[in-house]
């Protein structure tokens, strides 16, 4: 990054600055959409007597009317506080049960990802490189089923075919046994693997017609440098665009996939709170992952800067 | 038949593209060649079949385009018959080629020292990335940049078209290449530049006696540089000839076109320039006969039907043109009855 230091300091505090504003956004939007849903924490089958919810309503201070318990949470979270969770492990503070569950997903999510990008750019490149042949269309085919199937479909085959007695992977998540992770991984990766596979050769397509591959060329390089260096690292932009959000979302977990494997996770955990109504679970782990996805653009936007020296980060000045 | 003294030769080259539409003779039996410290123009109209030419030399044509015929014989090796890794050898190394467009022919994500050090290192695998990095600084520094060190680091887009099209030729020439195959070098540059630059290979030419097929549709272009000139029409090889002949009496009615279009210094101001009438043959459906034909103020009968035969004219001086078989027959009669 030759870019004057001071310049770039510049832009990481603007982007910064415009995160915060972002995330204050998120959380008061959440706030209102999640009070919109009707119910509340402490309905269940045992219709528990009146008074006992308006205690429990009194205590969390859900008795208040929205605006003023958003002003109060709002005022906590800017103290870093995310206070604690109501119903799905009552009285746990919300940071606590981010920090519990968050390694697990993260895991998973990385092993995930790391698959996805390697598979899916290597694919990618075959694929353009062989335009029109038979391995082409074979992974054209792959890819194209890979992103119209949901998640939960390929988490399900996984789990009929290679899951139960006498097959080599376990049902149930263990987080100590290597192969507990196998098919979770290969489960979460599998979308972003095609979807990456199919942005690297449309890209890497269009980077091979370029003119400096004739340049290349002619200078008498390897097929498999022209390739990797020269079409490569001009095909990956698009793909780096994407991966920025995707490993925000995988490395959270995967919703559906930790539901479907019963991993002990923040995706499936985040799924549950929105069931049970557990609000301050809801909005810490909401909070959580829009922060991650913006961390992970400002990182993005940075690294597009190293891939390509043509762009200027601190032009949008 | 000369026992391959020559450094290039090109005998009844024929490239065709087999497109879904049909074929498309590119190239249909061009036969030239060039020695050593010769400059040769190639010079045609836009989709005369003239770059697919120079590709084909280097190994370059892009499917579907192919050679079906004819042979590519360079310091006397059969260029045709090479394995896919024994070009790989000859390109860049003993043969280089640079391009129109400098501004989209570097690596965009690349710094110029990278993109010339890997030319090099290409073809000397021995030498070590600090030797490479001088040579490719005194590459530099011969085709006229200054600051070389600061260059290397920079990218192209840091650079101008001049400039680009320098280190273009600066990364041709660090293999010291016999041959350099330079597609429309020029065409992409403003004038003042181009005349720079245009200096600039002359110069470097005389330096290092390499054999250069300067591929333009400029014959200004061709009167600068070049010792001898084909000239091309729909793939056919139309007239040839030292660059002199071609200029003072050209004996094609295409080349005659060519010269009648050129803006020339001397002409008067209110002299308008003569366009040749009609439009570029359709390569899918290539007339019969001369290519020329349809176009042209002079066209017989037989030029609609047959295409002409190569009538010697002079010294390596060649034309396919009826009027000049209808000439040299009526020269060989005159000469019979006397």
């Amino acid at each position: 990054m030759n870019l004057g230091s001071d310049k770039m300091a510049k832009y990481i505090v603007k982007r910064v600055l415009m995160a915060l504003v972002t995330i204050l956004a998120i959380a008061s939007l959440t706030f209102f959409l999640m009070k919109a849903i009707p119910g509340n924490p402490f309905l269940s089958e045992k219709n528990p007597p009146q008074s006992v919810i308006n205690a429990l309503n009194e205590k969390y201070g859900l008795n208040k009317s929205v605006p003023e318990q958003y002003l109060i949470y709002m005022g906590n979270l800017l103290r870093g506080d995310l206070g604690e969770s109501i119903k799905t492990q009552k009285n746990y503070p919300v940071a606590r049960i981010i920090k519990e569950m968050f390694p697990t997903s993260a895991k998973i999510g990385a092993i995930a990802i790391s698959w996805a990008v390697i598979v899916g750019v290597l694919l990618g490149c075959i694929s353009a490189y062989y335009r029109g042949r038979a391995a082409d269309s074979a992974l054209r085919v792959v890819c194209t089923l890979g992103i119209s199937m949901p998640s939960f479909v390929v988490a399900t085959l996984l789990l009929l075919w290679l899951c139960g007695a006498g097959k080599p992977f376990p049902t149930i998540f263990d987080g100590s046994n290597w192969r507990s992770y196998v098919l979770p991984c290969m489960a979460l990766g599998f979308y972003p693997m095609c979807y990456i596979a199919r942005q690297t050769r449309t890209s890497m397509l269009d980077a091979l017609s370029q003119e400096y591959i004739k340049t290349a060329r002619a200078k008498g390089l390897l097929t498999r440098k022209i390739v990797l260096k020269h079409a490569l690292r001009n095909a990956f932009i698009p793909v780096l665009t994407y991966l920025g959000p995707q490993i925000a979302f995988v490395l959270c977990g995967g919703f559906v996939v930790e539901k479907v494997f019963t991993i002990p996770g923040l995706g499936k955990y985040f799924v549950q709170c929105i069931t049970n109504r557990d609000y301050p679970v809801i909005m810490g782990t909401t909070i959580f992952l829009a922060s991650f996805v913006i961390i992970m653009n400002l990182i993005v936007d940075l690294l597009y800067k190293v891939v390509d020296p043509r762009i200027n980060l601190a032009k949008e000045d | 038949m000369s026992e391959n003294k020559h450094l290039l030769e090109v005998e009844d080259l024929h490239v065709s593209f087999f497109t879904p539409a049909g074929e498309v003779k590119a190239v249909g039996g061009i036969s030239y060649t060039l020695d050593e410290d010769e400059v040769m123009g190639i010079v045609g109209e836009s989709g005369s079949g003239k770059s697919q030419e120079a590709y084909a030399i280097m190994g370059l044509l892009q499917s579907p385009g192919k050679v079906i015929g004819g042979s590519i014989t360079f310091e006397g090796e059969d260029v045709l018959a090479k394995t896919k890794k024994e070009m790989t050898e000859l390109r860049g190394g003993r043969a280089a080629m640079i391009f129109q467009n400098p501004m989209t022919s570097l690596n965009p994500v690349y710094t110029i020292g990278n993109q010339l050090v890997e030319a090099l290192r290409a073809h000397d695998k021995a030498i070590s990335k600090e030797d490479a990095a001088q040579r490719a600084m005194e590459m530099l520094t011969m085709v006229g940049i200054n600051n070389v060190e600061q260059r290397m680091k920079q990218y192209p887009h840091e650079l101008s078209g001049g400039m680009r099209q320098r280190v273009m030729i600066a990364m041709g020439l660090i293999c010291h290449p016999k041959l350099l195959i330079a597609d429309e070098p020029t065409t992409a540059l403003d004038v003042t530049i181009q005349a720079q630059i245009l200096e600039l290979m002359k110069d470097l030419q005389k330096k290092t006696h390499m054999g250069i097929i300067f591929i333009t549709h400029n014959l200004g272009v061709v009167a600068e540089i070049c010792d001898k000139v084909c000239v091309m029409y729909a793939g056919k090889m139309v007239e040839q000839g030292p660059v002199d002949d071609i200029f003072y009496s050209p004996a094609h009615p295409y080349t005659e076109g060519l010269l009648r279009s050129m803006p020339r210094v001397d002409a008067d101001s209110h002299e308008r320039l003569i366009p040749i009438e009609g439009t570029p043959v359709d390569m899918l459906n290539p007339p019969e006969g001369c290519p020329f034909a349809p176009r042209c103020p002079h066209a017989m009968k037989v030029c609609l039907q047959k295409m002409p035969p190569y009538v010697e004219l002079g010294e390596a001086h060649r034309s396919a043109c009826w009027l000049r078989v209808q000439e040299a027959l009526e020269k060989k009669e005159g000469k019979n009855d006397g």
